[in-house]
């Protein structure tokens, strides 16, 4: 290997506040070679972002950091001020994970380009502003110099993100961190922007080092891969090598948490992680993963755990990493689904949304429509999982709040049980009602009351639908719903600022069971968790499910996840269904366009796998005001004239209830390669 | 600005959330500017009012800056309760004999005023109504401010258009305008002080707790209510207003305050209550007659009163501080 | 943009109209008849009760304030400038024009004779003190937000505390005690008349301006502070750290202006308080301002003066507003049109 670029040895990171330091890095040391990609993996508040600020010198006041950082054999840990402001405009840059934060809201974006090269000397405002224009043609914006005259608030978020990814390479960097650069993004703009980081690490060689939770990312645009946890990289591989042969417990149980494009619930398992990360106050002595490991072994792993070379570029640190039936997945573990039955409890019929908006402040935009949900149809049975996947502003949610009462519908009907209730808000609804259809929800932070205990929200449940009566029996009720939930019923008087983003959503899941729903309406429950506590949501939802019979409405933007879980799927694009029917019709040909474009821009947790490359260009158009032919027309990649810019198209019924909503005949769209070409044989865990 | 993907956001696009503007407290609007002026993402802004409050009186005794401020009022609240058992002169009584020299002395340690009455004692006995007038009204003023701006923040449309706009022609008054045509008409005494101090303050209650509202009311704890039936006003007080009281506390305190300086101006504008209660912001006008020559008449009453409304000033600073870190 | 400002002018003069109902109903709580305190204590009980009906004294309220109404936009006459009722009021504009406030019971004179140059006295003592608040809170509250919880901006905080626990009739006793009676360096009164003490008319103005500078930008340096120190903690004041500007760039191009858009508001809304803080202020100082006037007017019953008082404040209080939210507009972007 030639002369790393950056080396970091035993990089050590505390933060201090009033109540006592932590530790958030105890001892970390890597390198990156020039023009190499390293990725870190690590679920939140596992030190990735404060790894990076270690590197970049800027922890703020309450970081501090020991070791050596040495970027090009100089140790910038020590650098002066001015040399660390050399440091980042002209050899490190970043790139950062949410582009609507990362640019400033008041100054137009040709500005805060300019100033990058400008810092470098005998640069003029007219070569600076030439650099920055060409720039954000090489991260192919469309009208660079129109950019330029904009503020941020007028680009999208993924225009954004590329203004932020050229801001970045104005500084010629030679390292180039990447922090969640793709979090918060749509799944097609996200895989544009990976193919982007891709192009111009070909074309620029510049090193990366990139940060994500997402496994399916790393193995797409990195070399390298370490994994993080609780500050400690604890196994670190060349891509191939982690995802054939993963071997700390750690990252296998990790591993088999990712929901995949080629498995379901009836084929496999995830294997959530038991437990959660200890807190930093309360690091384990020794091995840090050694709360929830299966392997523990006392005397052994309270232990430091030296890092042990186990291949080419592929350490470890774990004792008993060898040992790997050990860590197998149990028997017990295995999650048996509920099986459909035959009887419907919810039909929507033609049901559409259209909101009507008001002018804008200074009267500039008259009355719009926004058409949010329409014409929608579908039927769910008993004990079904019916799952509605798009993207941001295609209209999941509004069909969730039209279901749950929390808005009406403004034509179409909504079958529930046998009435309809399109138009009964939740407070017209009667309790039978209401407590027929139930909700969990998508932000774990504004679930729950922070003013109220925890059991408090599902104790008043239990009273308001007459579950049950008096004090005793309540608290004894809200217990066997935690238990129910795999929550210590001790929980029941904490706040929710004491719980995890996983624990409030399992109180959320408790509440919506503590009316004893027929139907539970779950509008992205586990989007903002981590992967291995979505997998133990997701687990826990589908024995509930198999113990009670719930229809479940499970709204997501995930594909993968859909297809480990649903029976039934529905593909929505801007408040139109693209694609209904069974979930094994929808991951093969034929597909809508539309759904060909999703699945191809998922990311794929296995270097190995051929995914076929479908990009859309530009983002989800505004809903207000739609097209009157296809709504996709704008993007469509398969379009096929001037008929899908005019003519709405017809629905095409293909087996089983699946339908495709396009002009391309079904035999023409089956005719269509799969979008990855399965490898099972590579893929077979050591 | 256009309003693309979030249908729930329709409401807010009609005019900017500028911040209360400061023509009653000024510090109020502090507290709550910040999270007025943010705009509102749905499902974001709960870390705004996230987890501090429940202990956050407990947690007090952390912030010396609130310390020193309880320790102020503390005094006060102390001299003011056992104003009647303190070995006091009796605050009307003219000590004609002092008035040759009625700088401070052994028999009066703070001197006595143009009419020889003992300032120590006049002070203690004005703590008394002070410490009685100003929290009482501002009490009162958030039991009218609250549930209106509950009633703005939570119904919105009309109800809310009636209310804010009422609101804000009390708002543009410049207050102690508003105070001076109000009580040199309807005359000084207790209760119309109190009437005052609800109609000036109520508004600018009403508008944070209004603004705390509708920052919550699309919040998924809320519409988890409203899908197990609870009515609108259990929701209103049992799931929005808890989660106000950070910055309402930080208000009430500054909000105290003021009212304290606004009873001082009207004392020193000749509009205090009637004699023979001492009042501060009488005394400090009735002292500057002398001031050439006897300063301590208007200066004692005039530190008494700066005293104690730095005393909550810093309690309401301590409070805000304890609600922005942890 | 024009139908905004146009709807914010209407929005306006409504204000206005309502607040000026309000305040003569307000007045109806005064005690003593209107009629008998513009006369005098020894006016004949007929040239009392000719007047009461002159000014429909027995009409009801509404009526009244119509009618009042109709007096300042020069529909109908001003009834006190009826010669029948010998009170010699006579204003040279005539007794039917539009803006006409009516005639001062207290002062004996034509509103219109009275206020503006009251008004242009406040004007020029709130101008000064605007002049100094605004840059003074500027730099103090962006030094003190910058590096937020440093010895700088501890010791600007606690100023600004302390600064607004002291209201302007106590700071004037504290400085007058200090200025005038210890150190015998300024005058004690500003009546802006240079016979007497023989004070220049300038050093009349150093007290009034410092009481009310102090007290005012406590407040707002505490809120540019708060803000400086809120924008200073956004992303994109690191992203601009770690582009390699220095930190002096960082602040002035990247920090101030975004931490100018929340107290922008403030500061203009700080003109209305200005106005409470100058009655205050013209009291302690014997200045004969437009808040002074207001006071006397109050305790008189000057029902003319008040009203015109009322609205003169208002209109300024109203128009600093709609400033402020313009300005606003302009500072952010994001609320511009386009
Ligand atoms: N300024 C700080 N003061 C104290 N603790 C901090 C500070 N910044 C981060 N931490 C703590 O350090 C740990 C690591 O945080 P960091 O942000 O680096 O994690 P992360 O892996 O980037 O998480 P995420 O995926 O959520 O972005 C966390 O426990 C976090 O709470
Ligand atoms: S060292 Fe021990 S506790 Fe840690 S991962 Fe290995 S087996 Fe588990
Ligand atoms: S109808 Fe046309 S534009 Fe729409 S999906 Fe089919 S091919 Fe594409
Ligand atoms: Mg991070």
């Amino acid at each position: 290997m030639t002369a790393p670029l950056i080396r970091v040895e035993n990089l050590k990171v505390e933060y201090r506040s009033s109540s006592g330091s932590v530790t958030a890095i105890p001892d970390l040391s890597f390198e990156v070679a020039p023009g190499e990609s390293l990725g870190i993996v690590g679920e939140s508040g596992c030190g990735k972002s404060t790894l990076l600020m270690a590197i970049m010198g800027h922890l703020g006041p309450s970081g501090a950091a020991t070791g050596r950082v040495l970027f090009d054999g100089k140790d910038i840990a020590k650098a002066s001020p001015a040399e660390l402001r050399a440091v980042r405009s002209g050899g490190i840059a970043m790139v950062y994970q949410d582009p609507n934060a990362a640019l400033n809201p008041t100054l137009k974006i040709g500005r805060q380009l300019v100033e990058v090269p400008m810092l470098r000397p005998g640069v003029p405002l007219a070569d600076a502003k030439r650099l920055a224009e060409g720039m954000l043609a090489n991260v192919h914006l469309p009208d660079a110099a129109s950019v330029m005259e904009r503020f941020p608030h007028q680009l999208s978020g993924g225009q954004k993100q590329r203004v932020v990814i050229a801001m970045a390479l104005l500084a010629n960097p030679r390292l180039l961190l990447l922090d969640e650069p793709t979090t918060g993004l749509d799944v097609t703009v996200e895989a544009a922007v990976l193919d982007l980081v891709d192009e111009l690490r070909q074309t620029y060689g510049t090193s990366l080092i990139y940060i994500t939770h997402n496994v399916g990312v790393v193995a797409q645009v990195c070399d390298r891969v370490g994994v993080m946890y609780l500050g400690d990289l604890v196994e670190e591989a060349p891509v191939e090598a982690l995802f054939a042969q993963p071997r700390h417990p750690y990252t296998r149980r990790l591993m088999a948490c990712v929901p995949r494009l080629d498995g379901d619930k009836h084929t496999t398992s995830f294997m959530p992680i038991p437990g959660q990360p200890s807190s930093l106050r309360d690091r384990p002595p020794g091995c840090p993963f050694s709360p929830r490991c299966v392997g523990f072994t006392p005397g052994l792993c309270n232990h430091t755990v030296p890092v042990e070379d186990i291949g080419p570029n592929h350490r470890v640190r774990c004792f008993r990493h060898r040992e790997s039936p050990l860590f197998e997945p149990a028997a017990q573990e295995i999650v048996a689904p509920a099986e459909p039955s035959a009887e419907l409890v919810l039909e929507a019929k033609g049901l559409s949304k259209i909101y009507r908006l008001g002018g804008s402040f200074f009267g500039a935009q008259r009355r719009a429509e926004l058409s949010a949900n329409e014409d929608l149809n579908f039927a769910a049975k008993k004990s079904e999982i019916v799952a509605i996947v798009g993207e941001s502003g295609s209209g999941k949610s509004t069909f969730a709040r039209i279901l749950a009462g929390l808005q009406d519908a403004t034509s179409g009907k909504l079958v529930v049980l046998g009435s309809d209730l399109a138009n009964t808000t939740a407070s017209e609804r009667t309790s039978e009602q209401l407590s027929a259809v139930q909700m969990v929800f998508q932000n774990p932070d504004a679930t729950l009351n922070p003013s109220h205990s925890a059991g408090f929200p599902i104790a008043r449940a239990l009273k308001k639908f007459k579950v049950t009566r008096g004090g005793k029996e309540t608290q004894s009720r809200v217990a066997e719903l935690f238990e129910m939930v795999r929550l210590a019923p001790s929980l029941m008087r904490v706040r929710p600022a004491r719980l995890s983003g996983g624990q409030k959503q399992r109180v959320a899941i408790a509440r919506a069971f503590a009316a004893a729903p027929d139907i539970l309406v779950a509008d992205e429950p586990v989007s903002a968790l981590d992967v291995s506590v979505q997998a133990a949501i997701v687990n826990l939802l589908l024995q509930i499910q198999k113990t009670k019979g719930t229809t479940i409405v499970f709204i997501s933007h995930d594909l993968a996840l859909v297809r480990h879980l649903a029976d039934q799927v529905i593909v929505m694009y801007l408040g139109k269904v693209m694609e209904s029917g069974p979930v094994s019709s929808l991951f093969a040909p034929p597909f809508h366009p539309y759904t060909e474009a999703l699945l191809s821009a998922v990311p794929v947790p296995d270097p190995t796998a051929e995914q076929r490359h479908v990009r859309l260009s530009g983002e989800t158009p505004s809903p207000i005001n739609v097209p009157k032919g296809c709504r996709f027309a704008s993007r469509c990649p398969r379009k096929v004239g001037t008929i899908c810019d005019e003519v709405p198209p017809p629905e095409r019924k293909g087996e089983a209830g699946h339908m495709i909503l396009c002009h391309i005949p079904l035999d023409e769209l089956a005719a269509i390669a799969p979008i990855l070409q399965h490898k099972p044989s590579e893929r077979a865990p050591a | 600005m256009a309003s693309t993907d979030a249908p729930s956001d329709v409401t807010a696009l009609g005019r900017p959330e500028l911040p209360a503007p400061p023509e009653v407290m000024p510090d109020a609007v502090a507290a709550s500017l910040t999270a007025l002026a943010a705009p509102t993402a749905p499902g974001a802004p709960v870390a705004a009012l996230g987890t501090k409050p429940p202990n956050l009186l407990r947690r007090l005794p952390t912030s010396p800056i609130a310390m020193v401020g309880l320790a102020l009022i503390g005094t006060w609240v102390v001299l003011a309760v056992l104003a009647p058992v303190l070995p006091l002169d009796d605050p009307n009584r003219q000590d004609f004999l002092s008035l040759g020299n009625p700088v401070p002395s052994a028999k009066h340690w703070l001197g006595v005023d143009i009419k020889g009455r003992d300032i120590l004692s006049r002070l203690i006995h004005g703590a008394r109504t002070v410490l009685t007038v100003a929290p009482f009204a501002a009490i009162c003023a958030y039991l009218v401010g609250m549930p209106l701006g509950l009633l703005a923040g939570y119904y919105g449309g009309k109800v809310d258009l009636v209310v804010s706009r009422l609101s804000d022609i009390i708002l543009a008054f410049p207050i102690i305008i508003l105070y001076v045509i109000l009580i040199s008409q309807i005359g000084p005494s207790f209760w119309n002080i109190v009437l005052a101090v609800i109609l000036t303050a109520g508004p600018g209650i009403g508008r944070i707790v209004r603004g705390l509202t509708l920052e919550q009311r699309h919040l998924d704890y809320v519409a988890a209510a409203q899908l197990r039936k609870e009515s609108d006003l259990y929701v209103m007080a049992v799931e929005l207003l808890p989660n106000c009281r950070g910055p309402l506390i930080t208000d009430f305190c500054l909000r105290v305050g003021y009212t304290i300086i606004t009873i001082g101006i009207l004392g020193f504008l000749g509009l205090g209550l009637p004699p023979p209660d001492p009042d501060w912001g009488t005394m400090v006008k009735e002292g500057t007659t002398l001031i050439s020559v006897h300063p301590h008449m208007s200066l004692f009453p005039a530190i008494a009163i700066v005293s104690l409304v730095l005393g909550f000033n810093l309690v309401a600073d301590g409070v805000r501080e304890l609600s922005l870190t942890d | 943009m024009i139908t905004f400002i146009g709807k914010r002018l209407l929005g306006l003069v409504g204000t206005l109209l309502i607040a000026s109902f309000l305040v003569f109903a307000v007045t109806e709580f005064s005690p003593g008849n209107v009629a008998r305190k513009t006369l005098g204590p020894f006016a004949a009980q007929e040239s009392v009760d000719l007047l009461y009906q002159k000014l429909h004294l027995n009409d009801s309220l509404p009526v009244r304030y119509v009618r009042w109404l109709g007096v300042l936009t020069g529909v109908i006459a001003d009834p006190l400038q009826d010669p029948a009722l010998k009170l010699d009021f006579k204003d040279p504009r005539g007794d039917r024009y539009f803006g006409n406030f009516g005639y001062s019971t207290l002062y004996k004179l034509p509103v219109n004779d009275v206020i503006w140059n009251r008004l242009g006295n406040t004007a020029l003592l709130a101008g000064i003190s605007f002049a100094l608040i605004v840059p003074l809170s500027l730099i103090f509250g962006v030094l003190a937000g910058m590096r937020e919880g440093s010895f700088l901006d501890r010791t600007i905080s606690v100023f600004g505390i302390v600064a607004t626990s002291i209201p302007e009739f106590a700071s004037g006793v504290f400085l007058v005690a200090i200025f005038v009676v210890a150190l015998r360096l300024l005058p004690g009164t500003s009546p802006l008349t240079t016979g007497g003490g023989g004070w220049s008319l300038a050093s009349q103005f150093v007290l009034p301006v410092a009481v009310l500078v102090l007290y005012d930008s406590g407040y707002v340096v505490r809120m540019v502070r708060g803000s400086t120190a809120e924008v200073m903690s956004k992303p994109y004041i690191r992203t601009a750290i770690l582009k390699g500007l220095s930190f002096k760039t960082v602040v002035w191009r990247h920090a101030v202006r975004n931490a100018m858009i929340a107290p922008f508001t403030v500061i203009l809304l700080q003109i209305n308080f200005l106005i409470s803080g100058v009655v205050v202020t013209e009291m302690v100082f014997a200045y004969p301002g437009f808040g002074r006037m207001l006071l006397e007017a109050s305790l008189f019953g000057d029902i003319a003066l008040i009203e015109a008082a009322t609205l003169v404040a208002l209109a300024v209080a109203t128009t600093t507003q709609l400033l402020s939210d313009l300005g606003y507009a302009l500072l952010n972007p994001q609320i511009r049109v386009g």
